[in-house]
C-alpha cells in the first residue's frame, strides 16, 4: 500500500506491506536507527516517537496507520549536534542517561509532555513517563532533566527528594 | 515480532465500515487505535485476513450533551476523554478513570470503542460505564440497535456484539455533582488492575472479579437500604469469580473488592 509520510521535515511516498510496523518503517526503510525496539510488546516506550506531536509507541501502530502524518524522531529534535534541542541539552546537563538505551524514547516522550503540560511538577513528570523504562539511572537525573527542560530549577521542586509514587484515585 | 500477513482498507465512512464488515465480519478485525488488537496480532493470538481501520473516522470522535445523557463517539481516545471539561462537569468519573489507564502514549491511540468491544475484564473503562449504567449503539447490516452495558457482556473477551456490527456509540448518564470516585490497585506503575471499583451516586462497578466486569449488586442493594459503607463494602465481593493469578489468589482480590469498595465509597461520600 501507498503511504505519504513526513519524517523529521522530509516527505516521502513509499509502497509497504501493511503489516509493516512503524518502528520498522523508521528503522529498516529509513535507516533511522535512534529509535529502539527494546521489549517489543509496547512496554518499556523505547521505541517512543512523535506523530503529529503526541507520543507514541511506534512498535505498536502500523506503517500504514501512520499515511498523511508527521513524524519526528530523535535525529529530527536537534538542530545539530553543536546545537541541541532543550530537552537533549538537559539529558546531557543533569546526566539523565547512562548506558542510552531508553534515551531516544525517553527524550521524545518527555519532549511530548511538556507539549501537553508545559509546566510540569516533579509528579507529573513522573506520571508522564511512566510508559517509558530504564534500567540504568533509577530516574531521577532524567526527573530532574525533564523539570528543567521546563524552564523550572529541579533543586528548587518541594518534592524532588521523595518521590511517591501511589495508584490511580478518585480524588 | 511480526504480525500473519493481511489486507487493510480505510473506509471513508461509517456507512462504508459497516457494508465492509456486513461482507467480510467473519475474517475481519475492526482497527480502533490498535492498542489491544495489535499486540494480539504481533504475538499471533489473533490473524485476522482483513483489517478494517476506523481509527480516522472522525464521524466516530464526537463528544456532547444529549438530553439527560451525553453520547461519546466510539473513535474517541482516552486521551480526549482525560481533557474533556464537559466530561468534568457532566461525567468527572470517566476522564478520572482514563487517566489511570496505561501511559500517554497508550491514551494517546486507545480509543472508549476500542476498550468496551474488548471486552477485556481487567480493563478499567468498561467497570466505569457500567457503573454508571450506560449504553452502547451497535450498528449492523440488520440496522442499529441499543444495549445496556449490564447486557453487554458474555464472557472473557465476548460480548452480544455480532462481528460483522460496529460499536458506534457509548451513552452515559449526566451524573454532575453525584459523588463518584476510582479506586485501582496496581504493584507497579503501569500495570494494569489487580481489582479496581468505580463507584459513583451509589453504583458500584468492579474490576478483574470475574469474566466480565461486575456490578457489586449487593453492596449497591445494603446501600440503598441505608446500610453504612461499612456493612455495605463488606459485601462487595458476593456474587463474584475472581481470577487467580500471579498478582493475587481469589482470596487475595475479594478482599481487595471489599477494601477499595470502602475506599471508593468513603470518598464519593455516598
Ligand atoms: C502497554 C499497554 C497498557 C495498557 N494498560 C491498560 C490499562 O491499564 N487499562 C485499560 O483499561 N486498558 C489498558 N490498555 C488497553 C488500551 O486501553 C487499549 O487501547 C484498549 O483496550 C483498546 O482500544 P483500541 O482503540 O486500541 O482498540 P483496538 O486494539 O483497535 O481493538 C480492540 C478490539 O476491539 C475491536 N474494536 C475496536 N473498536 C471497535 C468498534 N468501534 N466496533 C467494534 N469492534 C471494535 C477490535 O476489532 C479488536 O477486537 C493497555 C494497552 C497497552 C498496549
Ligand atoms: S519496543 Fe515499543 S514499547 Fe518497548
Ligand atoms: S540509561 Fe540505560 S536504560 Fe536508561
Amino acid at each position: 500500500m501507498k503511504v505519504h509520510i513526513t519524517v523529521n521535515g522530509v516527505p516521502a511516498d513509499t509502497d509497504v506491506e501493511p503489516r509493516l510496523l512503524l518502528v520498522h518503517y523508521l528503522r529498516d526503510t529509513l535507516g533511522l536507527t535512534a529509535t529502539n525496539v527494546g521489549c517489543d510488546t509496547s512496554s518499556c516506550g523505547a521505541c517512543t516517537v512523535l506523530v503529529d506531536g503526541e507520543s507514541v509507541k511506534s512498535c505498536t501502530v502500523l506503517t500504514v496507520q501512520a499515511d498523511g502524518t508527521d513524524i519526528t524522531t530523535l535525529e529530527g529534535l536537534s538542530p545539530s549536534p553543536d546545537e541541541l534541542h532543550p530537552m537533549a541539552a538537559a539529558f546531557r546537563q543533569e546526566h539523565g542517561l547512562q548506558c542510552g538505551f531508553c534515551t531516544p524514547g525517553m527524550v521524545m516522550a518527555a519532549v511530548g509532555l511538556l507539549e501537553e503540560h508545559p509546566r510540569p511538577t516533579e509528579r507529573e513528570v513522573r506520571e508522564g513517563l511512566k510508559g517509558n523504562l530504564c534500567r540504568c539511572t533509577g530516574y531521577h537525573n532524567i526527573v530532574r532533566a525533564v523539570l528543567r527542560a521546563s524552564g523550572q530549577d529541579p533543586d528548587a521542586a518541594p518534592d524532588l527528594v521523595a518521590p511517591g509514587f501511589s495508584t490511580g484515585s478518585g480524588t | 515480532m511480526i504480525p500473519v500477513a493481511f489486507d487493510y482498507v480505510r473506509p471513508e465512512s461509517v456507512d462504508a465500515a459497516v457494508a465492509l464488515l456486513g461482507e467480510r465480519g467473519e475474517d475481519a478485525s475492526v482497527l480502533a487505535g490498535g492498542h489491544s488488537l495489535l499486540p494480539l496480532m504481533k504475538l499471533r493470538f489473533a490473524a485476522p485476513e482483513l483489517l478494517i481501520d476506523i481509527g480516522r473516522l472522525e464521524e466516530l470522535q464526537y463528544l456532547r450533551l444529549d438530553g439527560d445523557e451525553i453520547a461519546i463517539g466510539a473513535g474517541t481516545r482516552h486521551t480526549t476523554l482525560e481533557a474533556s471539561e464537559l466530561l468534568d462537569t457532566e461525567c468527572p468519573l470517566l476522564p478520572a478513570v482514563a487517566r489511570t489507564v496505561g501511559d500517554p502514549q497508550v491514551r494517546h491511540r486507545g480509543t472508549l470503542g476500542g476498550s468496551l468491544a474488548h471486552a477485556d475484564p481487567a480493563s478499567d473503562l468498561p467497570a466505569a460505564v457500567l457503573a454508571l449504567d450506560g449504553t452502547v449503539v451497535l450498528r449492523g447490516p440488520r440496522g442499529a440497535r441499543r444495549v445496556p452495558l449490564t447486557g453487554f457482556y458474555t464472557g472473557v473477551f465476548s460480548s452480544v456484539k455480532e462481528p460483522d456490527e460496529l460499536l458506534v456509540e457509548v451513552r452515559v448518564p449526566r451524573t454532575g455533582a453525584a459523588g463518584w470516585a476510582y479506586e485501582k490497585f496496581t504493584r507497579r506503575a503501569n500495570d494494569w488492575a489487580i481489582v479496581a471499583v468505580a463507584v459513583v451516586d451509589g453504583w458500584v462497578g468492579l474490576v478483574n472479579m470475574g469474566p466480565t466486569p461486575l456490578r457489586a449488586s449487593a453492596t449497591e442493594a445494603a446501600l440503598a437500604g441505608g446500610a453504612s459503607i461499612e456493612e455495605a463494602a463488606a459485601l462487595a465481593d458476593e456474587g463474584t469469580d475472581p481470577p487467580a493469578d500471579s498478582a493475587g489468589s481469589t482470596e487475595y482480590r475479594r478482599h481487595l473488592a471489599r477494601l477499595l469498595t470502602r475506599r471508593a465509597l468513603t470518598t464519593a461520600g455516598r
